[in-house]
């Protein structure tokens, strides 16, 4: 049994403008000690997603639909007293701005031993010996020291690591990494995701680690989930998703990266611009910006298909591909045909290991 | 970019020092050294990378540059003239436009994007008649791919990418001759970042423009400059082609920098030997005696704690501010 499941996650936030359908039937399980990476940008949902598994959704945000699994125990519907005991305990997340997610009037130390007495029974000095030795963990400089300076003495690296010491303290089983290093520069961000590395393998959580950066993802991730408007395009180990990308926006994404080889040539970037979530196309998303885009894009979402047994991409030029390959059969032109999801369906569920294609 | 060493380069700074005076109590201040001692050139029709982690001044050497501060020391030619007096900076200003980071704080949310893109104009004295005026407008949205209905609508109607097509429209409406473009795509997702370094790289071909083109991504700068300045605590530390910068870097921090970079690709990511710095950087205000990365340097002795190493040039059109260059990389 995986250690977190989700299963067509659902997450809705209704505004004055309308409802926004930010995160649209996500699925996917997550492994003990695995690091999995959600790629995507803004309002793709990708924050959304972490927030609903913690259950920490603004007031105007609900999960209208699907289950989360963890460890086998539903926590969609949850008391809120069940996920207090989850929260920090068994699940921790860490923040994107580690200003503003530190307390600026109270010390360092306060801030870590309160967030050990409020999930441990250890003794105010118990848990001030734990403060201080998680500090040691996440290789902050002079810990005893730190510990009675306030956020702002620190740098910003320095407050990511307290911030990692925060999460840690209670030795989850998942850690949730909501954009970790994007307020940091290059050379402390390789100092964090060094030392998340390290404390993934000297600890044996698992790590989620959502961020914009594909850079991040190649250098931390053994699988990745691609997000676009609420929906995964594409999921699969990260060979897969960089070698052998099946999903238009995920090869879009990888062209619009800089690298040495497009030095002195014009880059080949997405068309058009980001998604409006109140006005959702018809179909598939991503279709309004999609170079390769079919008829049958426009008119219906498409359904997620195995390419083989470590990828799965939602896409229908696959389906197109696999129709052409002899792999899926009884092609019917009819749009709205429901063989045609039926067809999805079993190639999608039925014996990954030889319904995938390669090529 | 070919190596005309004739031509006079476009943009010219000689020791360049910019020095904030920071409050430390009553009556008493001390000097927060952003740029200090600073050279370099610009040809015309080239650009030049400005790279270096927050704090490390490369913002302030770009908005000095164009005399939004006055420098504390050094001297700033364009087109082979000295910039000193107040008609040297209006012409300057005529010539040359900025580029802003954050597409959101940088335009006038009670302003159409029509008094935007006028606004030079008429600070200028560009355009005689109205519809000179306007026509000049339209031309200036269609450069950076804006239709004519845009020009009525508001900034906070458009996306981040959008509005930063604003912001180049407004920076080309005095018809620049350099532009210092600070961390122009930064705020941008990726794929409409890709577009706007595209847009970058044809208004350079089409209007012959110079860049400063400031940035922390590294692998932005070095797809759209043609060389590229690392900078370290207001020092500039190397400077070199992009693709020497890249390949054979020479001073030990830009070492490091160029191997923390995140490669997209997992198996180059798994291959990069990733110099590890520790520490954080020293505050400006604090700043190390002698070399300014000495205190997180490998590499670091005696030497570098006494004296600045000069900033020489150690190959061809290679510049390094390192006393042991010659041994590190032996």
């Amino acid at each position: 049994m995986a250690l977190l499941e989700v299963k067509d996650l659902r997450t809705s936030f209704f505004t004055d403008a309308g409802v926004v359908n930010a995160v649209n039937g996500v699925t996917f399980q997550l492994d003990s000690g695995k690091v999995l990476g959600i790629v995507g940008e803004s309002g793709s949902g990708k924050s959304v997603t972490a927030y609903s598994i913690m259950q920490i959704l603004s007031d105007n945000g609900k999960i209208v639909g699907g289950s989360i699994k963890y460890d086998g125990q539903e926590l969609v519907g949850a008391p809120e007293s069940f996920m207090k005991k989850i929260r920090g305990n068994k699940i921790s997340i860490i923040f994107q701005d580690p200003m503003t997610s530190l307390n600026p009037t109270y010390t360092i130390g306060h801030q870590l031993v309160e967030a050990i007495l409020l999930h441990t029974n250890r003794t105010k000095d118990e848990a001030q010996e734990r403060a201080l030795e998680m500090l040691k963990l996440v290789n902050v400089n002079e810990p005893a020291k730190r510990l009675k300076q306030y956020p702002f003495e620190l740098s910003g690296g320095m407050r990511q690591r307290v911030m990692i010491a925060m999460a840690l303290a209670c030795e989850p089983d998942i850690l949730i990494a909501d954009e970790p290093t994007t307020a940091l520069d290059v050379t402390i961000q390789a100092q964090i995701l060094e030392l998340m590395t390290d404390l993934q393998k000297k600890l044996g959580m698992a790590i989620i680690m959502i961020t914009h950066d594909l850079g991040v993802i190649a250098q931390m991730c053994d699988e990745v989930i691609v997000m676009y408007a609420g929906s995964i395009c594409e999921q699969g180990t990260a060979d897969e998703i960089f070698y052998n990308p099946r999903h238009e926006y995920t090869k879009g994404l990888m062209r619009s990266i800089p690298t040495a080889k497009t030095v002195g040539e014009r880059l080949r970037p997405i068309t058009g611009t980001p998604i409006d979530l109140l006005n959702m196309p018809k179909g598939c998303a991503f279709a309004p910006r999609c170079d390769c885009a079919l008829k049958v894009c426009t008119m219906e979402a498409p359904k997620p298909l195995n390419i083989n047994k470590d990828h799965r991409a939602t896409c229908w030029l696959n389906v197109k591909k696999a129709f052409e390959d002899g792999i899926l059969t009884e092609y019917s032109t009819e749009i709205n045909s429901p063989r045609i999801e039926d067809q999805i369906e079993a190639a999608g569920k039925g014996e990954p290991e030889n319904g995938g294609e390669q090529a | 970019m070919t190596d005309n060493g004739n031509t006079r380069p476009l943009v010219e700074v000689h020791n360049l020092k910019e020095y904030f005076d920071i409050n430390m109590g009553l009556f008493k201040t001390r000097p927060l050294k952003a740029v200090d001692d600073v050279s370099f050139s610009i040809k015309r029709g080239e650009t030049l990378g400005l790279v270096g982690e927050s704090g490390c001044g490369k913002t302030t050497v770009g908005r000095t540059l164009l005399h939004l501060y006055k420098p504390t020391g050094g001297e700033i030619y364009y087109d082979g003239q000295i910039i000193k007096t107040k008609r040297d900076i209006k012409m300057l200003r005529g010539k040359t436009a900025m580029v802003f980071q954050d597409p959101y704080s940088s335009l006038n949310p009670r302003m159409t994007v029509s008094d935007i893109i006028g606004e030079p104009l008429d600070v200028h004295k560009l355009c005689k008649t109205k519809a000179e005026r306007t026509e000049r407008i339209l031309e200036l949205m269609g450069h950076v791919g804006l239709n004519s209905e845009h020009a009525s609508r508001y900034a906070h109607e458009f996306s981040g990418g959008q509005r930063q097509r604003i912001g180049i429209a407004r920076a080309l409406a005095v018809a620049p001759e350099f532009i210092v473009c600070d961390e122009p795509v930064s705020a941008l997702d990726v794929s409409i970042q890709a577009q706007v370094i595209n847009m970058f790289d044809e208004l350079q071909e089409k209007l012959g423009l110079t860049y400063l083109f400031i940035a922390h991504d590294l692998l932005v700068v070095r797809h759209i400059s043609d060389r590229i300045a690392v900078m370290y605590l207001g020092k500039m530390v190397e400077l070199a082609d992009a693709s020497e910068i890249y390949d054979h870097p020479l001073h030990p921090y830009s070492k490091a920098l160029m191997s923390a970079v995140p490669l997209p690709d997992p198996n180059a990511a798994r291959a990069n030997k990733r110099i590890q710095l520790t520490g954080d950087i020293p505050s400006p205000l604090n700043a190390p005696s002698g070399c300014p990365f000495r205190t997180r340097c490998p590499y670091a002795t005696k030497a570098c704690e006494e004296s600045m190493p000069e900033f020489k040039e150690v190959s061809a059109n290679h510049f390094v501010a390192c006393h042991r260059v010659e041994e590190i990389n032996s």
